[in-house]
């Protein structure tokens, strides 16, 4: 061969693509599919790792430095072991805390009971916190978004808290609140710190930076059982459980902001003669304030995506109520359920977002009064309420409706929805079923097929040399890398049944999402519309996808899919838009004088632009789709969901299986995540846009 | 009197291996040398001393290292080597406290893109360096409102940053920089981001502000013709190196280097130079109507010189006479030739 056309090849990216696919597809028919075969399947070395991770948490728990202390009902010393006594703390802790508020909305006597002892509480009965009565929380909620952005937020507050109250909601919802309300500022106190720090040490932001991408990749299930073994059931591990999911986004605003300031800001700051912590508080985090802010947003967003998940390790509220009746398959409450976290999750984030870009008035000139007015207003409301609900507890036989709705008293529209539900499937039924048997048995079904009968060497071979046609042999290593971890386990095969569910879900996803971006981003109405359209879609908790779609295709892999193609259809929208923005006035200007039709244009101009963009999005759509995926468990898949979803009730090693699998998940998200963003960067050099 | 700054052969090398390849080169450096070995060369042997009450200028295109020199001298970057002197410490020796220490007492510093903080207002700005330092809110609120109406801000000062235009941006940054009263003024090219005629402007504030002030001040910029406005006298720089340091009518009658003569090229002489520069010697002819002094600029002169068509005589600061100047020659200088 001569050496012009061996420069061609390797120049040439397409060719080498070309080449790469014909190896797959002859590796994929060549290589005999029996089990001894290394070049079909792997053996399971690594078999070991998930009984490894369960002896090494229980160790932990019960052998490692053993403490001395001092047990008053024996009284005795007792050795206990040190991690044990401070998981313990932490649990007691965080449960006191989330009871507390709790109990200072709803009343109760628990929070008494701490301090005093039990006897005396039976003896004193009428000692008890009253609970704020519903009305007086409504004014509440609308006195604060009046405060923060006017009228129509309040209204929103306002109106929101009255729903969720007649609709008898209240009790979860407040449950619900006092666990985001305590979990957030533990959120905010740890990424701000961890942020910070990450900020100030690069070696620490460096090591920080591959621990939260699996963090942000992990399926959220994964994290529940060794939660359970360390802190056992209840609010406090499904605090945990979210705290876990959510300080990752604000550990990554918290940097983003910090470094975003202009290095003269912080100069400017320094010849001030500011000391280090002066330059900190008074200079960087001020500066910075609008983008922590806005991670605390998405902490807030994160708490109520995690409500459903949170329920299976012992979280009340709305989650719980929701999870309980979609085990009963009972759409109407579910869906009112999720209509009412829905709603707390769009109130708490308008008023976040309000709060965020707020500005601050340092040289009002108010009175005491007038500076507290909203919080005077507030308080006579609370008594007032308060005082008519106490009189009116004359009136009402055994429910006071003026202090709580029970859910069993609230208005529902559950039998409605259920009704409406019923005529779908009597309608639709024939070509629901059609269309669900065509896909699973047309599409889904030879596709799972071939995802399953690809040998391991071709799988490699493919991943590998797209890695490294792309990013070089570093990129094409790492990704084996990540990959032969998953491959020498006992559960490559369900692997490829995730990928397979994710494959469909992303390509069909990515292109929904180019689609109506195009189409909605031509104009700057539309785009601003579709924008705010992916916001509203990007409050509602991932779960909350699944209640219509089991009700329409039934526990199969169409219904999950569906879910996962809607949820993720969000993030293709919102980048594309973003990325056919970012297309120079100049270009558009060039593009028109030179006579292009709309459709050029699209195909010329715009698309190659904004394409590095749009794969970035495509990127967000796997990690979407995966997570999506893996939450179909929920209601039946037999991929690496399923199996991390049963390991709640496996207990020898349902911790470590559970790791074990969500890290396998998130390696195959950062596998994708590593050549997807090497070739934007690349693209985007070339095209001078960075 | 010693100079309040001084600085003795100043390196600033960026790169891992700079201060090692320094010590190797023995402080001979080649730019190209190091950019091969992976430093990038920011300011290379700078020695020049500044005195109490004096303006120098530092200008250099982009990438020249006037603004790496002037962090050097505020110590924002440690310097790879040399000595830098202020009113006789070395700074490069101070601690962290001393140092706060200084820049809180003795040094103000304003940016190019004025660098204010968005959550404070024009006088919580103003006030901020002088609350980090401890003083009571009362007194920095009172000593602020004073540098508002100093800088012809006043009844802007509950503004904030984001709703001023960019010249009243960099009059709080002046104002801020100048809260502590401090004795040496550092600008980095305080004007270089505004419009042209907001530029004339500043500058002419800043003059204004000068002359009442009389700090010494190190002021960054690369644009000459600012410069020769400005400067008592200005230090040319190129890739690090400083070219050439004299007062504004020498570099352009005497350019040291050929880069330096580019520069020099288009400017109107009449424009820079004093009367001092074209005079002859003391001449008994000269006409005895008026004298002009040594020191005025030919352009504001021109007119008076040509209508006299006469040998006049030049005065020295003390009204002795010093020399005479013929109008051929101011002829000359206006038209060339």
């Amino acid at each position: 061969m001569d050496k012009n056309y061996l420069d061609t090849v390797r120049n040439s990216k397409p060719t080498q693509f070309g080449i790469l696919l014909v190896l797959f597809f002859a590796l994929y028919h060549l290589v005999p599919h029996n089990d001894g075969n290394y070049f079909w399947r792997l053996p399971s070395l690594l078999k070991g790792i998930p009984l490894a991770i369960n002896n090494v948490i229980f160790s932990a728990l019960y052998d490692w430095f053993p403490l001395k202390v001092w047990d008053p009902i024996f009284e005795m010393y007792e050795e206990k072991a040190a991690f044990r006594e401070f998981t313990k703390a932490v649990s007691q802790g965080l449960l006191f805390l989330i009871t507390f508020v709790r109990e200072l909305l709803l009343g109760g006597d628990k929070i008494i009971d701490v301090f005093v002892s039990d006897a005396w509480l039976k003896e004193n009965d009428w000692l008890s916190w009253p609970a704020l009565p519903w009305t007086a929380g409504a004014v509440g909620a609308f006195i604060l978004g009046y405060q923060l952005n006017g009228i129509r937020l309040g209204l929103l507050g306002g109106i929101g808290a009255v729903y969720i109250a007649i609709f008898g909601n209240w009790v979860p919802s407040i449950q619900t609140l006092s666990f985001v309300l305590i979990t957030t500022p533990i959120c905010f106190v740890l990424g701000l710190s961890f942020g910070i720090w990450g900020y100030l040490d690069k070696k620490v932001e460096t090591a920080l930076q591959p621990v939260l991408n699996v963090m942000q990749t992990m399926p959220q299930f994964a994290y529940l059982v060794p939660i359970i073994a360390l802190f056992g059931l209840g609010d406090h591990a499904g605090s945990i459980a979210t705290i876990i999911i959510a300080t990752p986004p604000m550990i990554r605003n918290t940097i983003l902001g910090l470094k975003r300031i202009s290095p003269e800001v912080v100069e400017a700051g320094l010849m001030s003669g500011c000391t280090k912590s002066q330059l900190l508080f008074k200079v960087l985090i001020p500066t910075a304030r609008r983008d922590i802010l806005n991670g605390v947003n998405t902490v807030i967003m994160q708490c109520l995506a995690m409500v459903v998940i949170a329920s299976f390790v012992g979280a009340k509220g709305l989650g719980l109520n929701l999870k309980i009746a979609l085990n009963s398959l009972k759409i109407g409450k579910a869906a009112e359920a999720g209509l009412c976290i829905v709603i707390i999750a769009v109130i708490l984030d308008r008023f976040t977002k309000a709060w965020a870009n707020k500005p601050v008035d340092y040289f009002e000139n108010l009175t005491l009064f007038q500076r507290h007015r909203s919080l005077v207003i507030f308080a006579t409301a609370i008594l007032v309420f308060s005082i008519i609900a106490f009189i009116a507890n004359g009136y009402f036989d055994k429910i006071n409706y003026l202090y709580i709705i029970p859910l069993e008293k609230g208005l529902t529209i559950a039998h409605y929805i259920d009704a409406g539900v019923d005529w779908v499937w009597d309608t639709f039924f024939y070509t629901l079923n059609t269309f669900n048997k065509f896909l699973l048995t047309q599409v889904l079904g030879p596709m799972k097929k071939a995802y399953l009968g690809m040998p391991v060497i071709s799988t490699f071979t493919l991943a590998m040399g797209v890695a490294y046609i792309v990013g070089g042999l570093r990129t094409g290593l790492i990704v084996g890398g990540m990959l032969l971890f998953i491959a020498l386990s006992e559960y490559w095969d369900r692997a490829l049944i995730t990928m397979y569910m994710a494959t469909f879900a992303v390509l069909m996803a990515s292109l929904n999402g180019i689609i109506v971006g195009s189409i909605f981003s031509q104009t700057e109405r539309g785009s601003r519309f579709i924008l705010s359209v992916c916001d509203f879609f990007e409050t509602f908790p991932s779960f909350v996808y699944l209640i219509p779609v089991i009700f329409l295709f039934n526990i199969t892999d169409t219904s999950v899919l569906i879910a996962a193609i809607i949820y993720a259809t969000v993030p293709a929208t919102r980048y594309t838009v973003w990325g056919l923005k970012s297309v120079p006035l100049s270009l558009h200007e060039a593009g028109t004088m030179s006579g292009v039709s709309r459709m050029q244009r699209w195909t010329n101009i715009e698309i190659p632009i904004a394409f590095p963009t749009i794969m970035l999005g495509v990127n967000q759509t796997v990690v979407f789709s995966l997570q999506m995926v893996i939450l179909g468990a929920l209601i039946g898949t037999e991929d690496l969901g399923q199996i991390i979803f049963g390991a709640l009730s496996r207990t020898k090693d349902g911790a470590g299986v559970a790791l074990t699998l969500g890290v396998f998940v998130s390696l195959i998200a950062i596998s994708v995540d590593v050549i997807v963003r090497k070739w934007a960067e690349d693209r985007k050099k070339a095209l001078g846009l960075l | 009197m010693s100079p309040t700054i001084s600085c003795t052969s100043v390196y600033k090398i960026f790169g891992d291996n700079a201060q090692k390849l320094l010590s190797e080169n023995k402080g001979k450096v080649d730019a190209a040398k190091f950019q091969e070995a992976g430093c990038i060369v920011g300011v290379n042997d700078a020695s020049f001393d500044v005195n109490k009450g004096e303006m120098l200028v530092v200008m250099g295109l982009s990438g020249s290292g006037k603004s790496t020199l002037l962090r050097c001298i505020s110590r924002l970057t440690e310097a790879t080597a040399g000595k830098i002197l202020v009113d006789g410490e070395d700074i490069c020796l101070m601690n962290n406290k001393q140092l706060i220490e200084l820049r809180r007492e003795k040094m103000g510093m304003v940016f190019q893109n004025f660098a204010l903080l968005p959550h404070k207002t024009v006088l919580e700005n103003i006030a901020f360096p002088l609350q980090v330092k401890g003083v009571t809110t009362d007194n920095s609120i009172q000593k602020a409102l004073e540098m508002v109406e100093l800088v012809g801000l006043k009844g802007r000062e509950n503004y904030f940053p984001r709703e001023l235009s960019g010249g009243q941006q960099q009059r709080v940054g002046i104002a801020r920089s100048l809260a502590v009263e401090p004795d040496i003024w550092f600008l980095d090219e305080p004007f270089s981001a505004l419009d042209p005629l907001i530029r004339k402007e500043m500058q002419d504030e800043f003059l204004r502000l000068q002359s009442v002030l009389n700090k010494t001040i190190m002021f960054v910029t690369h644009d000459f013709d600012e410069a020769l406005r400005l400067a008592d006298r200005i230090a040319i720089m190129k890739d690090g190196i400083i070219e050439q340091l004299d007062k504004p009518d020498n570099i352009v009658l005497n350019p040291a280097t050929d880069y330096v003569k580019r520069f020099t090229e288009d400017v109107p002489r009449e424009k820079v130079l004093k009367i001092e520069s074209i005079m002859d010697g003391v001449d008994p002819n000269a006409s005895s109507d008026f004298a002009i002094s040594k020191n005025e600029i030919i352009e504001t002169v021109a007119e008076k010189i040509l209508n006299s068509k006469e040998i006049i005589k030049v005065t020295d600061e003390n009204s002795n006479i010093v020399g005479s100047i013929n109008p051929s020659k101011v002829i000359k200088v206006l038209f060339g030739g």
